[in-house]
């Protein structure tokens, strides 16, 4: 799949981007203004939104990003209805996280983290925690660079794969020097109004196709087939060449870890927090954001606009599914494959181009630029949790055993956001060559390895050991770095990160379909079979109330 | 006011009580199956994208095949489940919860700061 969805070719035909100048001059405009937004909307108050609908977005742009529209887009242009793979998986994901994981998470804590955390008061297994988080956010930072950089790219019409590799550096350090100057903050609200200004373009976008080709599914598809050069077998399964029995296998095993790795998402904030109401005389409770003492929901305070928070989240996904599918086919119509794949950065640059044939400079510059602005505000959250979870659990739990000075954490925390800053901008230049949405779909498989075992089993499991916690999170986190290095994502493909070599004896791209079920025999064999203190049971009922009840959020 | 979290005896307590029980085993009860539904209707379509090539090639109406119709179906049931367990949740849970709450503050003695 990865040969045939977005490799970017080393030289090529000219790419058809219009001059360098104009571009550039009006993405600068949009970008500034983008950002300007974001710096506005984060700086106004430190609380989240409160009512649904913004919450709702908050959400969606902590779990979304740009980089999965122009992935998703861009495999469907070029590879046909696999690509709607990425956005099936996705939103199965979604609702597995929102059945299993959303309000245990809420009752308990903020992440997945905090569940095992409670579960848990064991240094090392919260510092595995956090390692697995920060390897997590690692991937999902390099895809971002990527990302940023390969739209940079597009705007300057590189084509050389090696001048490309220059320009996504660059445009990366940048990102990272931004974040740590503290010039870009990746809060709710920032999340919300980045969401809000993607899906505004996506929608605009996707309305536009659809009044082009008449409101019928069938016309877009027709148009779509005329443009790519699959032809017709665009709406069919395993329409690029090379379908292999193990190539499709290593579609389900990229369909497992989008299903499987939502739940254990390191930045995944559960929303609303809950606000302390108070406790009425019978012992319920005063829901203190809806002011009605009468209204007694019985649950944390909130847990009804959490609800409806959730279910604006979903609706909000669903119609931008919806809109990748528009826009992937459209721009199949109306750029053609042929253009997507000469162009830099391959089917990645299958919106920005779509955009440019809409619009276009003008609108070529906007998309590129709120692309590039959301891409910054989700790669400020990322990298900022993951390096204040692991400065916290690794450095003061482990290395100062529980008591390091504020100050001492703050600039470790620091320094580790430049070391994944500096290591995904070194992953986003070598796995450039890839389809964006393959890039996230390895985080995905990283969190689903890592800490989808510990999570269920904390919530599900009361035999659950410390033990078996370290054997699930390091067996699968291991499993799965291993398997990739070995794959035709790091080597012995075109679009690898070293296409001389060859070492990859691993066939798949997506080694979910390995490691993730390995996670739950280490998860379950170390606990059963490990010398762990048997599972703290007073640990185990106080999770299992606080997640279900939310009695002393 | 905000109240003292229970201790780790009251929580122990809350968990043998009766009410709880019965929350965990209604709120298992509809979780569990959702769950394993909507990974069983994901894997079908997974599994059938994956390896039924002319079923899923073949055309409803127009250039739309079983394969388009399905994925869009997918995206439909994604949100009347997510509705469905929203509203499940709002009207049977919580009094569950409700319950709970009331018999912790009964019985396992807690908040403690208004007792």
């Amino acid at each position: 799949m990865t040969a045939h969805l977005g490799a970017a070719p080393a030289t090529g035909p000219a790419s058809a981007t219009g001059p360098v100048l104009a571009n550039i001059a009006v993405f600068a405009v949009f970008v500034a203004a983008a950002l300007a937004v974001l710096y506005r909307a984060a700086g106004r108050t430190r609380s989240a939104p409160e009512n649904p609908a913004p919450s709702g977005l908050a959400l969606t742009g902590e779990y979304l990003c740009a980089t999965t529209l122009l992935g998703i887009a861009g495999a469907i242009a070029l590879g046909g209805q696999d690509g709607f793979l990425y956005a099936v998986g996705l939103l199965a994901g979604w609702l597995l996280y929102l059945l299993l994981v959303a309000e245990p998470v809420r009752n308990t804590g903020r992440t997945a983290g905090d569940v095992l955390a409670r579960r848990m008061r064991h240094r090392q297994v919260r510092a595995a925690s956090a390692a697995a988080a920060m390897v997590v956010s690692v991937c999902y930072l390099l895809a971002q660079v990527a990302g940023a950089g390969g739209l940079v790219a597009l705007l300057l019409g590189v084509q050389h794969r090696a001048a490309q590799s220059v320009v996504i550096a660059v445009t990366g350090l940048a990102m990272v020097g931004c974040v740590l100057a503290g010039g870009i903050r990746g809060n709710a609200r920032v999340q919300a109004v980045k969401a809000a200004g993607v899906l505004l373009c996506a929608g605009s976008l996707a309305v536009f196709l659809l009044g082009k080709f008449g409101f019928s599914l069938s016309a877009l598809l027709a148009g779509a087939a005329d443009g790519n050069a699959l032809g017709d077998r665009l709406v069919e399964p395993a329409a690029a060449p090379g379908g292999s029995a193990l190539a499709r296998l290593d579609l389900v095993s990229l369909g497992l870890a989008l299903a499987l790795g939502t739940a254990g998402l390191p930045h995944l904030v559960a929303r609303p927090r809950p606000k302390p109401g108070g406790t009425t005389q019978d012992g319920t409770t005063q829901d203190s954001t809806t002011q009605d003492s009468t209204t007694q929901d019985g649950t944390t305070p909130g847990g009804a606009l959490a609800r409806r928070s959730m279910a604006w989240a979903t609706a909000i996904l669903c119609g931008f599914f919806l809109a990748t599918f528009v826009i992937g086919y459209g721009a199949s119509a109306m750029v053609g494959s042929a253009a997507i794949e000469a162009a830099p950065g391959g089917g990645n640059s299958a919106v920005p181009l779509l955009a440019r044939r809409v619009g276009g400079t003008v609108l070529f510059g906007l998309a590129c630029a709120v692309a590039f602005a959301a891409i910054l505000a989700l790669f400020a959250r990322i990298i900022r949790g993951a390096s204040r979870t692991f400065a916290r659990e690794v450095y003061a739990g482990i290395a100062c055993r529980g008591s390091a000075e504020p100050a001492a954490e703050a600039r470790v925390a620091r320094l580790t956001a430049l070391f994944a800053g500096l290591l995904a901008v070194c992953g986003g230049v070598a796995l450039s060559g890839h389809n964006l949405a393959l890039l996230v779909s390895l985080a995905f498989a990283f969190s689903a390895s890592a800490t989808l075992s510990t999570l269920l089993y904390s919530l599900f499991w009361p035999r659950f050991t410390p033990t078996g916690a370290l054997c699930g999170c390091y067996g699968g986190l291991l499993s799965c770095l291993l398997l990739t290095i070995f794959s035709p994502v790091v080597s012995g493909a075109p679009a690898s990160a070293l296409p001389g070599a060859d070492f990859s004896w691993f066939p798949l791209t997506n080694p979910a379909l390995v490691s993730v079920p390995l996670s739950f025999l280490c998860g379950a064999l170390g606990s059963v079979l490990g010398s762990g203190r048997g599972g703290a049971p007073h640990r185990q009922a106080e999770l299992e109330v606080r997640a279900l009840t939310g009695l002393g959020a | 006011m905000p109240e003292a979290p229970p201790t780790a005896a009251q929580f122990a307590a809350i968990q043998r009580g009766p009410e709880f029980a019965e929350l965990r085993r209604r709120q298992r009860g509809v979780v569990c199956p959702a769950a394993a539904l909507v990974l069983g209707w994901y894997l079908g379509y997974l599994l059938l994208a994956a390896f039924a090539h002319d079923l899923m090639s073949h055309r409803v109406s127009g250039r739309v095949t079983v394969g388009v119709a399905l994925g869009l179906l997918q995206l439909a049931s994604t949100m009347l489940v997510t509705l469905g367990y929203l509203h499940y949740a709002g009207t049977r849970l919580d009094p569950l919860v409700t319950a709970v709450r009331r018999a912790a503050y009964h019985g396992a003695g807690w908040p403690a700061a208004q007792r």
